[in-house]
């Protein structure tokens, strides 16, 4: 069980992350939307104790992030793709985190294996394709087999196989007892993978609801996620722009014998 | 839920964790094995080549031998960055707080390991350099003996100068988190600013990392001031340097730990 409360976080005049509130829950994937720059990411590294939050607090199963006692062995996380050293192997890698907690180094073979890296482990992964490194970073979240996964966009960069194979391992996480929290763009990603959503816009609570009830009274997923951020889009520039086009010049005349006219 | 959780073991991490982490860190880099092999040869190279081209045997022959530390202690300083900084560079720091959250740790791992690897370098640059060294001396100039006075203590606190300086680097790195700026604070600070310091000030000079290296820690004696003899008296003895080097090293340290503590990652 994660409890984030009241989370706020401002840089500068921005608030990024606005008093957001939910509670993630075993044996669900929830499922984390926003537009870009909506505070996905910030809210994400706030629940790792890496930005400290100007109000509010996460708790894991009941604790700080800072005091448990082995954090790779109770968070998983994947919080951004090469977040390693370009010199070091995938293999090295793992080593060194799974040391920092005592982690058995037989997991790394295991974990390679479940991430399909086995026979590029001894590279250096600098020179890993973007779906490669993704595969490096989920390798690394799943490293001290933790009851709570916390993935940013774990589908970016991945192929549609590799799409299709997260999406079966993080529902098979959950099944397994797990609170898996995804961060997406990709909404219609997040109808094939969430049972529930955590809707964020502006650092503000949209919606924290189940994947059926959003999409209940909308056409679509999608159409009830543009309806519901919309208040709250920051980049609305082509539907003003569309507005002010003068009536008589929209559209504009198109000559279709090749000449203009 | 309580079948995943009960795969945790007892206790917490512990320094010792932390520790192997930045070993294995450190290890499995090329770039580490290439810098402490240059910085080895590069300090034995020079300290040879003073010493064939030593003609003056009243000289403190020690400190000639020993000619090629200075300059070998700039790449244990950039190892010393570039421990702290490529996390900062590649996104590793975060995997590495979200693996060992409370942050004053990781500095102390990656500084006892970091201070362990360039110990063992730095001293084994030293004495080897000290006997090469001392054996490419021109014949009829005698060599000096580690048991004349001062001269172990010469070579084995040079040796202790690239841990120093390596610690100080990584203290810079901590401090400034970019490889850039915090190599070239290194350099300019240690080597730049030390040298145009000294030449106005021999008396702030004598307080700079490689003057204390050079003057204080790898002399068996003081070193002669072409005849102003009032200059030389600001120079710090060798246990003095020593301990300047480790106040500098732990100011660093301590100042980037404290930052690294407090700042968003």
């Amino acid at each position: 069980m994660i409890e984030v409360r009241e989370l706020t976080k401002r840089y500068g005049s921005t608030l990024a992350v606005d008093a957001l509130s939910f509670d993630l829950r075993p044996g669900t994937v929830t499922g984390f939307l926003g537009a870009n720059g909506s505070g996905k990411s910030t809210t994400m590294r706030m629940m790792l104790g890496l930005d400290k939050p100007d109000a509010g607090q996460v708790r894991i199963g009941g604790q700080r992030f800072h005091d448990l006692r082995w954090p790779l062995r109770e968070v998983g996380a994947l919080l951004e793709a090469r977040a390693f050293h370009p010199g070091r192997s995938a293999r090295s890698h793992l080593a060194a985190l799974a040391a920092s907690n005592g982690i058995a180094s037989r997991r790394v073979a295991d974990v390679l294996d479940m991430v399909g890296l086995t026979s590029v482990a001894g590279r250096r992964a600098g020179k890993f394709s973007l779906g490669m490194a993704q595969r490096l970073g989920i390798a690394a979240a799943l490293l001290g087999d933790p009851p709570v996964l916390l993935l940013d966009e774990p589908v970016n960069g991945l192929d549609p196989a590799g799409i299709h194979w997260i999406r079966d391992l993080l529902r098979s996480l959950a099944a397994q007892g797990r609170v898996v929290f995804v961060s997406s763009h990709l909404i219609s990603e997040m109808a094939l993978m969430a049972d529930r959503l955590v809707v964020i816009g502006q650092g503000r609570l949209l919606a924290d609801t189940s994947v059926a009830e959003m999409s209940a009274g909308a056409p679509s997923l999608e159409a009830a996620f543009l309806a519901m951020t919309e208040a709250s889009a920051q980049y609305r520039a082509p539907a003003l722009a569309h507005d002010r086009v003068e009536p008589a010049a929209w559209p504009p005349a198109i000559s279709r014998n090749g000449a203009s006219s | 839920m309580t079948a995943i959780a009960a795969r945790m073991p007892a206790g917490h991490y512990r320094f010792r964790h932390a520790a192997r982490m930045e070993w294995i860190k450190l290890r499995s880099l090329r770039s580490t094995w290439w810098t402490l092999v240059i910085t080895v040869a590069g300090t034995i190279g020079i300290g040879v080549a003073v010493g064939m081209n030593t003609r003056n045997g009243t000289e403190d022959l020690t400190n000639n031998v020993l000619g090629g530390v200075v300059p070998g202690l700039l790449l244990a300083g950039v190892l010393g960055v570039l421990t702290m900084t490529s996390e900062y560079s590649s996104g590793m720091i975060r995997a590495t707080l979200a693996a060992i959250p409370r942050r004053p740790q990781v500095v102390t791992a990656k500084a006892a390991v970091l201070g362990a690897v360039t110990l063992a370098i730095g001293e084994a640059a030293a004495f080897i350099s000290f006997f090469a060294g001392a054996a490419a001396l021109q014949h009829g100039i005698p060599s000096p003996g580690l048991s004349q006075p001062g001269v172990l203590r010469a070579v084995v606190f040079s040796g202790a100068s690239f841990c120093l300086i390596g610690l100080l680097g990584l203290g810079i790195g901590a401090i400034i988190r970019h490889s850039g700026a915090a190599i070239a604070v290194l350099v300019g600070g240690v080597y730049v600013a030390a040298t145009f310091i000294g030449d106005v000030s021999h008396a702030a000079g004598a307080y700079m990392p490689i003057m204390i290296v050079g003057n204080s820690l790898s002399t068996t004696r003081p070193q002669t001031c072409g005849g102003s003899s009032a200059a030389c008296g600001h120079l710090l003895s060798a246990w003095a340097g020593l301990g300047m080097l480790c106040l500098y090293a732990a100011a660093a340290l301590a100042l980037g730990s404290w930052l690294l503590a407090r700042r968003d990652a």
